[in-house]
């Protein structure tokens, strides 16, 4: 009976490897095709000025835009700018992640800690962050704290929230389960409660990161001093609309890179998770 | 390890779901508790498992009236109680685990455990990858790696084909009566009770207890 069934989930993966291989390609076309497609827009619109209520005739075509990219990228202070940005990206998410999980956990698990805690933090998770700005400006000695405090509470409700709920819809069988392996509270947070809340806490790291970033450029709009949303205001008051194209172009990239280590990293650690073969 | 319930009354808020039960399971023995549902089976395996707080009356396991968990009473599951995050071979070895033993001992016993609920070579398979019967003999290797003195089944065939179900009453009949431990072993299915139990309780109706020998008796009549 046992190699009965071994024979079968053999089967059943070569054949999903097969069909998706054969549809990869496929699937890979069109992505690009996309893509192109989108850009060979932009250029003939903005090339020939099309003005239909929408006026193009302002907007700087992708070869100009792609000169200007090539132009900042010999620059020194376009990689300042991205590893400022990043530099901010990365403290005000990672304190949001620990402090997110770690809050989300402990509020879901005591009754006690969610009393003292949820009210205040309900009133506090609908103020957008950007509008905490001037709190921020007030609060921290320096304008970099202040940002990273911004980017910090953006990113750091969407992870809070959902730790908390992936920890409140923890199946409790795991949970009586270990507890009656003679498991204790502790072992019950390290074996069950923490890698079977994983799924849901990236789904929020993931939610967090962008929010991150939409926060991160407004803050640098704002009060910053370098940084790429910094750069792309300069370019926006000195009417250098190529400039400013290129700086939404690095942040659209910085986000989707960043949001993809997030979604590459949570795959790994959930390979148990039943899903479809995707390629 | 004897088993002793002495005057169980459990509630869930206002709803009595069991009221001043009695019941012993001498040492060895094994205890089929049958009922239709909701007539709080499932309740006292969890209550002599020590994972619901008793209303009146009380548990004594060995002496020892019971007071919370302990890994003396492992509990196998209906489904899922396999944490899917975990090899069949680390599932086994969890319990083992949990109270420090040390990781080439631990692989040792799982692989030895697999093996005799017939999964040798599924070690590194992920609960999803096995069937449900083989995910139930991986629970059924966990709770014996655990080597506890009573084994409490809520229901482990319910979700079975009715091919595997009759294997694995085999199976665990043979392993529990080799390792000797009490077992109450709950089911809402008759055929399954007399097949199984030394002693068949029924719940609900006005407690009914009787001998295998017996229902045998009457069947054949």
């Amino acid at each position: 009976m046992t190699a009965r069934v071994e024979r079968r989930t053999v089967n059943v993966r070569i054949g999903s490897r097969v069909r998706n291989g054969h549809v990869v390609g496929t699937r890979w076309v069109l992505r690009i095709g996309s893509l192109t497609a989108g850009l060979l827009l932009w250029q003939v619109l903005t090339a020939t000025g099309t003005t239909a209520w929408l006026r193009f005739d302002r907007l700087p075509t992708v070869v100009e835009v792609a000169r200007r990219l090539v132009e900042q990228a010999g620059t020194a202070e376009f990689y300042t700018d991205l590893v400022t940005s990043l530099g901010r990206i990365a403290a005000g998410f990672l304190l949001a992640a620990v402090l997110g999980t770690t809050l989300g956990i402990v509020i879901a698990r005591s009754r006690l800690v969610g009393d003292v805690l949820q009210p205040l933090l309900e009133v506090v998770r609908p103020i957008p962050a950007i509008a905490l700005v001037p709190i921020a400006i007030l609060l921290f000695p320096t304008d970099e704290q202040g940002i990273v405090f911004i980017t910090f509470v953006a990113a750091f409700f969407p992870i809070l929230v959902s730790t908390r709920h992936a920890v409140r819809a923890l199946p409790t069988m795991w949970e009586d389960a270990v507890r009656t392996m003679g498991g204790s509270r502790r072992h019950v947070l390290l074996k069950v409660v923490l890698p079977g809340t994983l799924p849901g806490v990236f789904g929020g790291l993931s939610v967090g990161m962008g929010v991150a970033w939409i926060c991160v450029i407004s803050a640098e709009m704002i009060s910053g001093r370098y940084g790429v949303g910094y750069r792309t205001w300069q370019a926006y008051t000195i009417v250098d609309y190529p400039g400013v194209i290129v700086g939404m172009v690095t942040i659209g990239l910085l986000g989707w890179l960043t949001s993809s280590a997030v979604e590459l990293a949570g795959r790994r650690v959930t390979r148990w998770l039943p899903r479809e073969a995707k390629p | 390890m004897s088993v002793r319930v002495e005057g169980l009354t459990v509630r869930y808020g206002s709803a009595v779901v069991l009221q001043d039960l009695d019941l012993d399971v001498s040492t060895g023995e094994i205890l089929v508790v049958a009922g239709p549902s909701g007539c709080g089976k499932s309740t006292l395996l969890r209550a002599v498992a020590g994972l619901v707080t008793v209303a009146a009356g009380r548990i004594v396991v060995d002496g020892q009236e019971v007071r919370g968990t302990s890994r003396d009473r492992a509990m196998v599951f209906q489904d899922d109680g396999l944490l899917p995050w975990r090899t069949a071979a680390r599932n086994v070895e969890l319990p083992l685990a949990l109270r420090g033993v040390p990781r080439t001992g631990r692989r040792a016993a799982a692989r030895r455990w697999l093996d005799r609920v017939g999964l040798a070579g599924f070690e590194r398979h992920l609960p999803r990858e096995l069937s449900g019967g083989m995910r139930q003999r991986v629970q059924l290797a966990r709770t014996l790696a655990q080597r506890p003195k009573v084994v409490l089944m809520d229901e482990p065939f319910a979700a079975l084909d009715a091919q595997t179900r009759a294997d694995m009453q085999e199976l665990v009949v043979e392993v529990l009566r080799e390792a000797g431990t009490t077992t109450v072993f709950v089911t809402h299915d008759v055929d399954e009770a007399v097949r199984l139990g030394d002693r068949v309780v029924v719940l609900g109706t006005g407690e009914v207890d009787v001998r295998r020998e017996a229902i045998l008796a009457a069947v054949m009549a």
